[in-house]
């Protein structure tokens, strides 16, 4: 036993100046588990085998708050990884942190590694671009609320499950002929403020924040109580009182009840297709976000969730050139297209999309490319470039609250959102205060 | 008449007293200074930069109603934990006390779920009472009644005071089984004697004996409640539906570690000392009266 320990160091130490000195290391830290955490560690072992200079560590620190949280911490007791992950709410606490943050378009220019951020498509881009137009952090994993139908359920009920449910009118009506037929659960949602209010509102191209949702400065203020929204809230509320919208919970507790086949229809991100397709017993099919044909003759695009990657300040420059390198390669189109296919997150360069429809993928998997489409179907308005409000995290907890008491027929959608308006505003100005 | 021992010189107590001083330095009066200090500030998440505003991160709270309602929440949650936790201990610690044979299975069995971290009786909570998949639910579904704590108060409430005081009722019950032990028997066998039945003598005999016991774990498991709490709080109900479950310690955690809010979270956290402390004093002064020893 002593024999085989003083071996086993011996070996160790032989052979880690070999490859500890010669090599760079890059500490990437990010926020995926099971299946995704997997495919993130095969990018990241194939990037390490693709050259010699540099080694790119990864390592898991949570769910999307945890490793935000972990990442500041880090920062405070300088100890930061090179590379932090964080999700899209995030985004305005990274972009206020001048001095913990390096834009990516600066570290991406200094390490001369090749990158093009006109490669990404506008919506995406928009996202984590300034208003000049630098790209800030890398995107990453992106995703849009979709709406998930149970063929099956629609058949039972005694419906055409190929009717059109582009708008809610329609949606609408099938609900009530659901509900007559039978079924205990017509339409279930996953994050409702990011998809009934957030991606509702650049949908149907009525603003959510002033000063273009937040990025055009900092002292913007919620407008989720507009007309649209309410009236939106008001049928959904309606629904609610009938039995025809079952609320779940605030995250995507709604998943369980339509991958076991219990709901005809189900609001969620379109990076829900790998559960459902591992889990559906049934028929299923994506159609677009319906909208409201009485606010809008023809949506916008929808908006994105997701992460993106940060590149953290106080490294050396050599580290920073291997950043730069990874990042490169992570944004390289073939990488891009195998993330999209596997993942269900959309293909977040153009040439990766294409590459994708080349290689027939849409073809043998219906319905995988509506979110892409319904994303690029027009250039973003201010509207509809994204969302970019401070606290914003704990912002959507209060949206949460005041919807669970519009579903409890507790509050009147006006009632709610005007003191979501107003909570929500307190919080905005603490963080311009915070960051001014 | 008290019997005291004293110390000759300063050198000796001072290092026995020691480690303990420097465990509470370091654990206790390092934190709470810093927690006081930054109250007075809003900083950035990362530290970059601090600004002083005084007293506004208190004013910013007390001025929120949905702040002050948390004391609401916090106060009604405290006294259900610690009632539902207290309560049934006393009670199985009774009946325990009466066994003859097989106590000691009885003992370690009920001490289990003490063992069960907090977040993790969350969850199997949760799973047993999900609105979908639950046991309970389900059978509840099936008696006629339509269980969804996602959506109402007061069955949110129920949920996590019990998930909360499950746990605990294993630490109460070893407490009071001990306490019931060191009950002397001839004092009880006198009042049977007398022709005490066996509620009587509980309450004339036992009960006031064993208060000492029951106070200490009166301040415990109001302190449990307050501040041990939130991870159940987290797993189950996040606060909502609304704000029914949002209590104090929880919305520490949420916009600190959620909303990266330090100078409010520092400032809730000193709040919450101020109350637990003024708590403590009360019990101390007032319900202590009652205790004899």
């Amino acid at each position: 036993m002593k024999k085989y320990l003083a071996s086993v160091i011996a070996a160790s130490t032989l052979a880690s100046p070999l490859t500890a000195s010669a090599q760079t290391e890059v500490n990437f830290w990010h926020a995926f588990t099971g299946r995704l955490g997997e495919l993130v560690a095969q990018q990241v072992d194939q990037f390490n085998a693709s050259q010699n200079d540099y080694k790119v560590v990864q390592s898991h620190k949570g769910n999307y708050s945890e490793t935000l949280n972990a990442g500041i911490a880090a920062f405070r007791a300088q100890e930061q990884p090179h590379i932090l992950m964080v999700f899209e709410v995030g985004t305005a606490t990274m972009m206020a942190a001048k001095g913990a943050v390096r834009p990516v378009y600066e570290v991406m220019a200094e390490s001369g590694a090749s990158f093009d951020q006109n490669a990404y498509i506008g919506a995406v881009k928009g996202y984590y671009t300034t208003t000049d137009g630098d790209m800030l952090s890398l995107p990453f994993n992106s995703s849009t609320p979709v709406l998930w139908v149970n063929r099956d359920a629609f058949k039972a009920a005694g419906l055409d499950p190929d009717m059109d449910l582009s708008t809610w009118e329609n949606v609408g009506a099938a609900l009530d002929a659901l509900k007559a037929g039978g079924e205990d659960c017509p339409l279930v949602t996953a994050w409702q403020s990011w998809i009934h209010l957030e991606n509702f509102s650049a949908y149907h191209n009525v603003p959510f924040a002033s000063k273009e949702n937040g990025f055009a400065g900092l002292d913007t203020e919620l407008m989720l109580n507009g007309p649209a929204q309410i009236a939106h809230l008001t049928a959904m509320q309606d629904w609610a009182k009938e039995g025809k919208f079952i609320y779940t919970g605030r995250r995507n507790e709604g998943g369980a009840n339509f991958r076991s086949g219990e709901c005809a229809l189900f609001t969620e991100s379109s990076a829900g297709y790998a559960g459902i397709k591992a889990e559906a017993e049934f028929d299923f099919e994506v159609r677009p976000l319906p909208y409201w044909k009485a606010v809008t003759e023809e949506p916008q695009n929808t908006i994105i969730g997701g992460a993106s990657l940060w590149v953290m300040s106080g490294h050396e420059a050599d580290e920073y050139k291997g950043v730069g390198e990874f990042l490169s390669f992570l944004s390289s189109s073939d990488v891009q297209a195998a993330w999209h296919q596997n993942t269900g997150y959309l293909p977040i360069t153009a040439e990766a999309g294409e590459a994708t429809r080349a290689a027939g993928f849409y073809d043998q998997n219906p319905g995988t490319d509506v979110a892409v489409k319904q994303m690029t179907a027009k250039q973003p308005t201010a509207n509809s470039k994204g969302l970019r409000l401070g606290s914003f995290d704990q912002i959507r907890g209060i949206i949460d609250e005041e919807l669970e008491a519009i579903w409890a027929g507790d509050k009147s959608p006006q009632e709610a959102m005007d003191s979501a308006k107003s909570r929500g505003d307190a919080l905005l100005r603490r963080f311009e205060q915070a960051n001014g | 008449m008290e019997k005291r021992v004293t110390f000759k010189g300063w050198l000796l107590p001072l290092l026995l007293i020691a480690p303990q001083v420097l465990i509470s330095a370091v654990f206790f009066f390092y934190p709470a200074g810093q927690a006081v200090w930054q109250s007075l500030f809003i900083p950035d998440p990362f530290g970059l930069s601090a600004q002083f505003v005084g007293l506004g991160n208190f004013e910013f709270l007390l001025g929120d109603p949905y702040y002050r309602a948390s004391f609401v929440t916090t106060a009604v949650f405290s006294l259900l934990v610690t009632l539902c936790s207290m309560v049934p201990a006393l009670f199985l610690a009774v009946i325990a006390d009466r066994l003859i044979k097989g106590s000691g299975i009885y003992r370690t069995l009920l001490i289990w779920p003490y063992a069960v971290a907090p977040a993790v009786a969350g969850v199997l909570w949760m799973f047993m009472f999900n609105t979908r998949v639950g046991v309970v639910s389900w059978y509840l579904g099936q008696l006629g009644y339509d269980w969804n704590h996602v959506l109402n108060d007061n069955e949110a409430m129920g949920l996590v005071v019990v998930a909360s005081a499950w746990g605990r009722i294993s630490y109460n019950f070893l407490f009071f089984f001990a306490a019931l032990q060191s009950v002397p028997r001839s004092v009880i066998e006198a009042a049977a004697i007398d022709g005490a039945h066996f509620w009587r003598r509980f309450f004339g005999i036992v009960l006031p004996l064993i208060t000492p016991t029951a106070f200490f774990l009166l301040v415990v498991n109001v302190v449990y409640a307050f501040f041990e709490t939130f991870g159940v709080i987290h797993t189950i109900t996040a606060g909502g539906p609304q704000q029914a479950t949002t209590i104090l310690v929880y919305k520490v955690f949420a916009d600190g570690f959620v909303g990266q809010d330090l100078g409010s979270s520092s400032a809730q956290s000193v709040i919450l000392l101020l109350v637990v402390g003024l708590l403590t004093v009360i019990q101390f002064k007032y319900v202590e009266k009652r205790v004899h020893y």
